[in-house]
């Protein structure tokens, strides 16, 4: 009946070179890894004889021999084989792959040529059991935070308040389980102040809309103040009643946790570090297979087209930081009652900032944000570890490196970073 | 005056304010099933805002929607889509990192979890129903406009819409791509849909129209047969007698002042969007380069000025001088005056005042800065001179260059970059947005600089504005030159060539088929 | 010509007044909400005070009496402590002093579209440098003197120079890195102190040697030092910059439009590098007010990490409330820097934690940032049109 419409040929013809930026990337990358094989090749010179690694710590079961390397030597093939991977980048000539592996084989390279080289110049082995379960001790909040990041952002509102929700969080768990010697309600607690801090956010970046990173910091000193100031006032005079929390123990599960080396570490952990590793699935799951998220994702993306169909963007925004904030607060209660479970003041001491840190570098993906605040948790770890080997670096510099670290991502080393295309923006009709 | 058909839908006095603004102002509209509506205006009539009401966007502060038979109000789009309007939008409302299915269910899924099987299923199906073809599992940013332009049909279509909005869908299609739309329309409307149509262009309209409403300053200023002349429908539409033909003297052309040789400019992406391109523009001519937007006019500009531009090959050179990779501030120093596309984004800055706005690119220089100090008299002296000069309508100097209407914005524009001796004049669609007067003005203004002995290079998407200002056409398609034309040629070979049509194959192929569209421009 | 420069001025300010008179109403109205919520706190957290509302409506001038002698007595210690005796305004100002000069640092980033987090590890790299110059050289007053500020505002103006140029050659955000460089900051701060050129001899606890009198600011009254005067100069300063000169028209510009300036010829670039280093100097500043301003004996206090303290964070409510503006800048700075040393009375006169201060700010700053919010709980206060917190940070569009 009516005239058939055929559809236009959109062969498109534009020529397609590698943009400005990731090529950029690709260089500073390749030229920063040459750089570290130079300096870990200089380092080899000063390293020992050998450089021990203890698998297992005396208390262990099952006693698992020290591994001990030849240092110099593998120091050095560690150092060539970062100026491979970072000529191969430099070069241009490797595929997307080819890439990937070299940059994976220059990040193991450095940390194993770092530690043999650090670890040789010490008589004690470096203690690689309590490396992990150190990481997994310093990762878990850092996890945790940066999911309540990553749902906030994603839905287009910035939260640089993980920081200010990890302390009220911390307080309230704190005081609650003092008051109640309960770990549920000291949860619960840490929850609840998380989401108020939440609240907070929600009404004025979306309400009010409050420029959202000036909001974050104004927050973050709020809820300083506040807890400091509730600290000095009442909890620090009574702290026998308030600020004497019980603390999580380890759950293992059964056999799993009688696993040589990463059995204790993977499996016999307080409840705290599971929920972490269930809540990055959990938040996987709702990002990207359900309706929420699709919302959530669209509304952070491009708000008007959500509200042309009919989704209430400021309802869906509401949501994901309040959601996010629920991770905050458990993230924020391991601070006391998943440590020594006492509250100090500024206890949190910048874990927020880190994790928001490790949720750009993860490029707003909650997988590899998780992976980044383990990355982080790492160095953390293997800095205080190398401060009792008494190892020939200040151990205030490998203190900053996950600082380091985060400039040289967001200097552009990681390609191109994309944020939701409505991060921040708050939305007017 | 409504009729008692309960069929179709009727707008009764709707009215909508902003502030003491009032864009729209007792406005009844009658829509009916299988008619294409035609709703034509000026830029800033209220043709969208009455479509937003209509859509839920927007509450009115009076009057009535019907629909069928029974009163509505929509708080929200949703309750809008579910009385069986859809709306497609002049800035597509899709979102861009995400597949076309995904795009298609949004606001619509069925259950708590995402099902994108059947979300695939449902866009294969529409779009074999209405002849639409796209890939279910293409991202929206991947695609051509045409395509997502497509998915946007799809949208409304999925959501069983019997009332399609179609908001300004041609502006930012190539003359192909508007003949698809055109025939998806008319399938459309005999498939027994309703179909409003924003446009104001009025070829447009006389092609489709099976009905029109002519809406001015927020009023229906009349309705029309579906074959009245464009020129009467062109005087309802602007309220007076128009001849958007300015009467300009012959060029006297001199030496040339502009050489681009074999130019090639990449986006941020790394796309080469302008590609091997050489024209040149003399002393006292106009060219105009005319296309489509997004053909590699803005890049081309950017280039020109130097302005976060990739050339990858090829040379330009202003009077014999190089200035290939000048940067804004040497070019501008050259004699280069630019008249952003987008002049909110690029061309002002809203919040500082109109006198510093008419000086935003030579404050550094005599007698607006000794040194590193400003001369603040110095700046309001000549913020005086050129308000009075270009006729910019403003309380005081001091004020802020955002509250400015369009028209008045680009005068401010246009001043800073007239008031000092030009050797090139790059403007990009300079009228847009711009009321008729100030269109008129305007034009005069650059025609005006031509007469100064300067190099003009316009961008226009608008033919009505190539032909009144050009001395010379240079054709724009993805990046390349079609080819450079005289003024005068038929708009039919226009448009060809900025299809991509090379201009001996588009004279032939004009001749041959165009005859529906004749000799009315 | 003066008749017409008369009336562009009159209509300056009229245009003036005409803009920012609601500014004004909504920053006190926010105040007088911020002490009352601080009033609310001090009730509820004092557990004997609070104790007494169970008798509030039994008998409420228990309840009430208790909370009115609560309140009242630690505000009543904090106004005196900030501005009850020559003393008092002394001890204001020197706490004013860096906080002015810091919320410079922010406020002009703030102008060029740039927030500066990192003004804590500017000021931390401005003490750590002056407080060297000033204990390990020896030289003539004056020139002591002259070459600390400058090494101090150098080492700041370096420490945010690094920002600006990351940001400009590579687009790395600010925020993310000034966060990141006040850690380092301060990581450097820790490792320096354990070194020989910076450990006083003899200790073992981070502390540096006592700055020679020669480096120290010179007192005018008790704690009322030079620091203030170099304060009040360095506003003046940025003021003429942002308002009179060339490159703050770029600044202003870049903050309001980048695009529109960049199409002007303006290098967004290197007005990014330019601002953040200047906004390093005068967060550089502010580090030097610590490391060379006499303390309550009259002698600078020794190089320690927390030397400092929170200036970098205090600075970002400061150059809120003053909207970027050097005037409003010193108006919070002299507002905050009486909270600060009024509260210290407070916690030594009304038992009430210093921490107080904190939230006070915090609140003001939060309740300044959605006017719609004031104009909510105080109507009155309703305009035509509440403009979101762009206008904080200066002129954004």
């Amino acid at each position: 009946m009516s005239a058939s419409i055929s559809a236009p040929a959109e062969v498109i013809t534009h020529v397609h070179l590698e943009s400005p930026d990731a090529r950029r990337a690709r260089l500073a990358t390749g030229w920063l890894i040459i750089v570290v094989g130079v300096v870990l090749f200089a380092l080899s010179f000063s390293a020992g004889a050998t450089a021990t690694f203890a698998l297992s710590d005396a208390f262990d079961t099952v006693q698992l021999p020290s591994i001990a390397l030849p240092a110099g030597p593998v120091v050095v093939i560690t150092a060539l084989l970062c100026l491979a991977a970072g000529a191969g980048l430099v070069s241009g000539r490797l595929s997307r792959t080819w890439r990937r592996v070299a940059n994976t084989v220059a990040g193991l390279s450095v940390v194993l040529g770092f530690l043999s080289w650090a670890a040789s110049s010490s008589t004690l082995p470096f203690p690689v059991s309590n490396q992990l379960a150190g990481t997994v001790a310093l990762a878990t909040p850092l996890i945790l935070g940066s999911l309540a990041g990553v749902v906030g952002e994603r839905s287009g509102v910035v939260n640089v308040a993980i920081e200010g929700q990890f302390l009220n969080a911390a307080f309230s768990a704190a005081v609650v389980g003092s008051v109640t010697h309960s770990i549920p309600a000291a949860l619960f607690a840490g929850v609840l102040a998380a989401v108020l801090t939440g609240m907070l956010l929600a009404l004025f970046a979306i309400k009010y809309l409050v420029d959202q990173v000036v909001l974050g910091v104004v927050i973050n000193l709020l809820s300083s103040g506040l807890t400091g100031f509730l600290f000095d006032q009442l909890v620090q005079p009574n702290s026998s009643t308030l600020n004497s929390s019980p603390i999580m123990t380890a759950i293992p599960l059964g056999p799993l946790a009688d696993i040589p080396l990463l059995g204790p570490v993977l499996f016999d952990q307080t409840i705290l570090v599971y929920l972490a590793v269930i809540s990055v699935a959990v938040v996987w799951f709702l990002l990207f297979k359900t309706r929420w998220g699709l919302r959530v994702r669209a509304v952070g993306e491009h708000p008007k087209a959500a509200d042309t169909v009919g989704i209430s963007v400021t309802a869906v925004r509401w949501q994901a930081v309040l959601v996010g904030a629920i991770f905050a607060g458990l993230g924020g209660a391991f601070f006391t009652v998943g440590s020594t479970g006492t509250f100090v003041k500024d206890i949190t001491v910048g874990n927020g900032f880190i994790a928001l840190a490790a949720l750009i570098m993860g490029r707003w993906h909650p997988v590899y944000a998780a992976l980044m605040g383990l990355f982080f948790g790492f160095v953390t770890q293997m800095a205080s570890q190398l401060q009792t080997l008494s190892t020939p670096v200040p151990s205030q510099f490998l203190l900053l490196l996950p600082y380091v670290a985060t400039i040289i991502a967001v200097a552009g080393l990681i390609g191109r970073t994309r944020a939701p295309a409505a991060d921040g923006q708050p939305y007017v009709k | 005056m409504p009729d008692q058909d309960t069929r179709g839908l009727q707008l009764r006095g709707i009215t909508k304010k902003f502030g003491s603004f009032v864009a729209n102002d007792a406005v009844d509209l009658d829509i009916r099933p299988g008619e294409i509506h035609c709703l034509l205006g000026e830029n800033g009539a209220g043709k969208s805002t009455l479509m937003n009401v209509l859509y839920g966007l927007l509450q009115p502060d009076g009057g009535a929607i019907v629909v069928g038979g029974v009163e509505q109000h929509f708080a929200n789009p949703r309750q809008a889509m579910a009385a069986g309007i859809g709306m497609v939008h002049q800035h597509f409302m899709l979102v861009e990192v995400f597949t076309v299915a995904e795009n298609l269910i949004l606001g619509r899924e069925d259950g708590p979890v995402v099902d994108l099987r059947a979300a695939r299923t449902k866009v294969d199906e529409l779009s074999q129903r209405y002849n639409l073809p796209v890939d279910p599992d293409a991202v929206i940013e991947d695609l051509p406009v045409g395509v997502q332009q497509r998915v946007e049909i799809l949208k409304a279509l999925a959501n069983d819409a019997e009332y399609l909005i179609f908001d300004e869908p041609t502006a930012v299609l190539t003359p192909q791509e508007t003949d698809d739309l055109m025939a998806v329309m008319k399938k459309l409307r005999d498939d027994g849909k309703a179909i409003v149509f924003i446009t104001h262009k009025l070829r447009e309209v006389r092609e489709i129209a099976d009905r029109i409403t002519v809406l001015r300053r927020g009023r229906i200023v009349g309705s029309a047969e579906p074959g009245t002349p464009e020129n009467k429908l062109a005087e309802l539409m602007v309220g007076r007698a128009v001849d958007l033909q300015i009467t300009k003297p012959p060029a006297e052309v001199g030496d040339v002042r502009l050489r681009v040789e074999g130019l090639s400019v990449a986006d941020p992406n790394g796309t080469v969007v302008v590609d091997d391109l050489d024209f040149e523009v003399r002393a006292g001519e106009i060219l105009c380069v005319a296309g489509v937007q997004g053909n590699g006019q803005s890049e081309l500009a950017d280039a020109l000025l130097g302005n976060n531009a990739d050339v990858i090959a090829g040379a330009i050179s202003l009077d014999g001088v190089d200035i290939t990779h000048a940067r804004p501030r040497e070019t501008i120093a050259a004699g280069v005056g630019f008249v952003p596309e987008d002049r909110q984004h690029d061309g002002f800055i809203g919040s500082f005042t109109v006198a510093e706005n008419l000086v935003l690119n030579r404050y550094r220089d005599r007698p607006f800065a000794n040194g590193i100090a400003l001369n603040l008299e110095a700046i309001a002296e000549n913020a005086t001179e050129l308000v009075e000069q270009y006729d910019i309508r403003t309380e005081s100097i001091q004020k802020l260059a955002g509250q400015l209407s369009g028209g008045n914005a680009q005068k401010l524009v246009l001043a800073r970059e007239l008031s000092r001796e030009l050797a090139l004049l790059v403007a990009s669609q300079p009228t847009r947005g711009v009321d008729v007067g100030a269109i008129e003005f305007l034009h005069k203004r650059i025609v005006e600089e031509r007469d100064t002995g300067a190099a003009v290079l316009i961008f226009s998407t608008e033919l009505e504005e190539v032909e009144a200002l050009a001395d010379r056409v240079l054709v724009m398609y993805r990046g390349r030159s079609v080819g450079v034309v005289a003024p005068d040629t038929p708009r039919e070979v226009l448009g060809l060539m900025m299809a991509g049509v090379p201009h001996d194959e588009a004279i032939s192929g004009s001749s041959g088929s165009a005859g529906a569209e004749g000799e009315r421009s | 010509m003066s008749t017409a420069e008369r009336t562009a001025g009159r209509s300056a300010f009229a245009e003036y007044v005409s803009r920012h008179w609601r500014d004004w109403a909504i920053t006190v109205a926010a105040f007088v909400l911020a002490m009352l919520i601080g009033a609310i706190l001090m009730v509820v957290a004092d557990p004997q005070v609070s104790a007494n509302f169970a008798y509030l409506f039994t008998a409420p001038q228990l309840a009430l009496g208790g909370a009115w002698a609560k309140v009242s007595s630690a505000y009543g210690a904090l106004v005196v402590g900030a501005v009850g005796s020559p003393q008092a305004l002394a001890l204001t100002s020197s706490k004013a002093a860096p906080l002015i000069c810091a919320g410079l640092g922010v406020g002009l980033a703030f102008r060029a579209g740039l927030f500066n987090i990192g003004a804590q590890g500017q000021a931390i790299w401005g003490a750590l440098t002056a407080a060297y110059i000033g204990f390990t050289f020896e030289l003539p007053y004056g020139l002591h003197l002259v070459l600390a500020v400058l090494g101090g505002m150098a080492a700041g103006a370096v420490w945010g120079g690094i920002v600006g140029w990351l940001k400009a050659k590579t687009g790395a955000h600010e925020v993310i890195v000034t966060i990141m460089m006040n850690y380092i900051a301060s990581g450097m701060l820790a490792y320096l102190l354990t070194t020989a050129a910076f450990r006083r001899p003899g200790r073992e606890d981070p502390i540096s040697p006592e700055v020679h009198p020669t480096a120290a600011l010179p007192s005018i009254f008790g704690q009322f030092h030079f620091g203030f005067i170099l304060a009040l100069a360095a506003a003046a300063g940025v003021w003429w910059l942002l308002e009179r000169s060339t490159t703050g028209f770029s600044i202003r510009a870049v903050g309001a439009n980048p695009n529109a300036a960049s199409t002007a010829g303006m290098s967004v670039a290197a007005t990014t590098t330019i601002t953040m280093t200047c906004a390093g100097a005068l967060a550089g500043l502010a580090g030097i007010q610590f490391a060379l301003g006499p303390s309550a004996n009259g002698a600078p206090v020794p190089l320690t990490l927390g030397l400092v303290g929170t200036v970098g964070f205090d600075a970002i409510t400061v150059a809120l409330l003053g909207r970027s503006r050097p005037v409003g800048i010193v108006l919070a700075g002299l507002l905050f820097g009486g909270l600060d040393a009024g509260g210290l009375a407070m916690q030594s006169v009304a038992q009430t934690p210093l921490t107080l201060t904190m939230v006070l700010q915090a609140v003001v700053v939060l309740f300044v940032a959605a006017p719609a919010l004031v104009a909510t709980i105080l109507p009155f206060l309703k305009g035509r049109k509440l403009k979101p917190a762009a206008a904080l940070t200066g002129g954004q569009a």
